[in-house]
């Protein structure tokens, strides 16, 4: 598992947000979620997003995640205007740039550990034998070696988020998004799984952004990002930890 | 891709087996249905030509009366045959094979403390010979005892049976209204017809015996008429019309007042009765085959609002629309076709067993084979499209939020 070139190049903006609106429904009952985001990401970064419920940091990490689309604004994406693109077109980029672990996990039920980590590799086309090979190292890099064949309901909390972290990651993508990753497990299990992503941000070099609410947890990233009432809160702190 | 969709759909289909299993038994019993009403719907039909033809497939029956002609009709009162007709028929008309007139009645047969009731048939012997049976001992009549009206008489297999178990008939007597008859012979078994009568149960007299002892006239119910091989029996049948139209001094623009039967026209009727009576059934059995594919729908609705989390991973993964809808409809197809396979072993089971049980022919037909599966696949397209399309076009952020 080898960093890309790209990754090095820290002057280049991986990820900008240019005046980034998302409103619902129209008119009278049009409801503003997001209220002109600026935000850029630089390649490699690991980035909290906290806020309260509500605040609109769950609908731009929908953007960030191309499964929505901004309603206003830009969002640029490697230089690629995402809001131009189709809906299998953005599918695509999710497919071969980003990995997604969820708060609830989201692994296939009755399906094996080893099983739920080919997924990705499924739909990317790799063939039987490496897709193998690589769901193996990748349930090795997340220190579940031996726990190939069991399911989700056989494993424990910390268990199935790790799990759902190696599907994230077998495909080395360039941006890993997690969604309150630690939000149903215990602080123990929690500072694994932060172990974890700090550990493929520095390793890999893959970008990381996290929505966490616990300060706990933002802790371990370099910046962080807070949303209030659909705008980021500047007044907060949220300069650059020193790496 | 096509190949790893397959995989994707049998390692669903195997996630859930009870499920799965629920889900194809109405197109399991559906394809079941028809394979087994169609099987047997042939067998039934090829037993009917069969039967038809073990009486002769070029036979002729001559009849008084009009035969199927009009309500009530004129049968009754028509003229009834000789045995001159018959003798006519046999020297004027070319063709022919052999003529037999025949007439019929009931009567009591007793054999020692044996006592049996049958159907005793006159006739001459060329009955034998029109009706395809075969002499399995002993003789048939000879011209002398036909003329004379001797006592003698032939048994057909069943009452050999009745009379005799296992004791040696010919030159026995046996008793029918008070006579005596001499056997001479017994005839092979035909078993069962079709239509579920005992064709061996009856007895063979001469034609005079049968008139003067027992009948007492001179009637005769039916001649039948068999053509050589390769003589048109339209031919046959309208020339015998022409000469009994003449004997029976019918006039031109009158109606015959008796009937020529070809027993091809009959054989035809007969299939094409059953023909018709199997497709009804195959159309019962495919109703079924279809309230299975919407089984298949429904289970397939369900599973998609399921699995509404699990499609909402795959599309954030980054599967496309269009390989969500395949996935889910090649795990439809799957489950349908796998559904037709196991109905056409179980419908051809069934087939065998019920053709044992019905004693028709088991006629394994290919071709419907390959219908019932072609249509369960179908079937599995056709209901599963509308729910994998459902699933191909949730919304990822909804699927994902989705309890």
């Amino acid at each position: 598992m080898k960093p890309e070139n790209y990754h090095q190049n820290t002057s280049y903006k991986l990820i900008t947000l240019q005046g980034v609106t998302r409103v619902y429904g129209q008119g009278r009952v049009a409801m503003y979620a997001l209220r002109g985001i600026d935000l850029s990401v630089d390649p490699g970064e690991f980035v909290a997003v906290m806020g309260s419920s509500g605040s609109g940091k769950s609908t731009c990490m929908n953007i960030l995640g191309c499964l929505d689309t901004p309603t206003d604004g830009k969002y640029l994406f490697e230089g690629v205007d995402v809001g131009r693109l189709s809906r299998d077109q953005r599918a695509l980029l999710r497919r071969h740039y980003l990995g997604f672990v969820f708060q609830g996990f989201n692994l296939l039920n009755r399906t094996s550990a080893l099983e739920n980590v080919e997924l990705p590799l499924i739909y990317r086309g790799v063939p039987v034998v490496e897709r193998r090979i690589r769901a193996k190292e990748a349930l090795a890099s997340v220190g579940l070696e031996g726990w190939e064949t069991h399911t989700p309901g056989e494993l424990s909390g910390g268990q199935q988020q790790r799990v759902a972290i190696a599907r994230a990651i077998v495909t080395h993508p360039r941006v890993l998004l997690a969604d309150e990753p630690t939000g149903n497990l215990d602080s123990a299990r929690s500072r694994e799984i932060m172990e974890l992503l700090t550990a493929f941000n520095r390793e890999l070099n893959i970008t990381v952004i996290m929505v966490t609410h616990e300060a706990e947890m933002a802790a371990y990233a370099d910046r962080r990002v807070h949303f209030l009432d659909g705008v980021i809160d500047n007044g907060h702190d949220s300069e650059r930890k020193n790496k | 891709m096509i190949r790893e969709t397959f995989l994707l759909a049998e390692r669903e289909i195997r996630r859930n087996v009870l499920r799965s299993s629920l889900t194809i038994l109405g197109i399991v019993i559906g394809v079941a249905a028809v394979i087994t009403m169609v099987t047997l719907g042939g067998g039934a039909t090829a037993q009917v030509a069969s039967d038809i033809s073990s009486l002769g497939s070029n036979m002729l029956q001559v009849r008084p009366g009009q035969g199927f002609h009009g309500p009530g009709g004129t049968r009754s009162a028509a003229p009834r045959l000789k045995i001159e007709d018959a003798e006519a028929i046999a020297s004027d008309v070319s063709g022919l094979a052999a003529v037999a007139p025949m007439a019929s009645g009931s009567a009591q047969a007793i054999y020692g403390n044996a006592n049996w009731s049958t159907s005793v048939i006159g006739s001459t012997d060329k009955f034998l010979q029109v009706r395809n049976w075969s002499l399995a001992e002993g003789r048939g009549f000879n011209e002398g005892e036909m003329r004379a009206g001797k006592n003698v008489c032939v048994l057909g297999s069943t009452v050999r049976k009745e009379l005799f178990g296992g004791q040696e008939p010919v030159g026995a007597s046996v008793r029918l209204q008070k006579l005596s008859f001499q056997v001479i012979g017994v005839l092979d078994s035909k078993g069962q017809s079709g239509f579920g009568t005992d064709q061996d149960d009856f007895i063979l007299v001469p034609l005079r015996t049968f008139q003067r002892r027992i009948a007492g006239n001179n009637y005769v119910r039916t001649i039948y008429v068999s053509a050589k091989d390769g003589v048109s029996t339209e031919k046959v049948k309208s020339d015998i019309e022409r000469l009994m139209r003449e004997r029976r001094r019918i006039t031109h623009g009158e109606e015959d007042d008796f009937n020529v039967r070809d027993m091809k026209e009959i054989m035809v009727a007969l299939t094409s009765s059953t023909r018709v009576l199997t497709a009804l059934l195959a159309a019962v059995a495919g109703v079924s085959l279809l309230v299975g594919g919407i089984g298949i729908m429904n289970i397939m609705l369900v599973s998609v609002t399921e699995r509404t989390r699990e499609i909402g991973t795959r599309l954030a993964i980054g599967a496309l629309e269009k390989e969500v809808l395949l996935q889910f409809l090649v795990e439809a197809v799957v489950l349908s076709c796998f559904g037709g396979i196991i109905g056409i072993i179980l419908g051809l089971g069934a087939a065998a067993a019920g053709a044992n049980a019905l004693q028709v022919p088991f006629l394994f037909n290919a071709k419907i084979v390959v219908i019932a599966f072609l249509f369960s696949a179908a079937v599995g397209v056709i209901f599963g499209y509308f729910p994998a399309r459902k699933a191909a076009r949730l919304d990822p952020i909804e699927a994902l939020r989705h309890e």
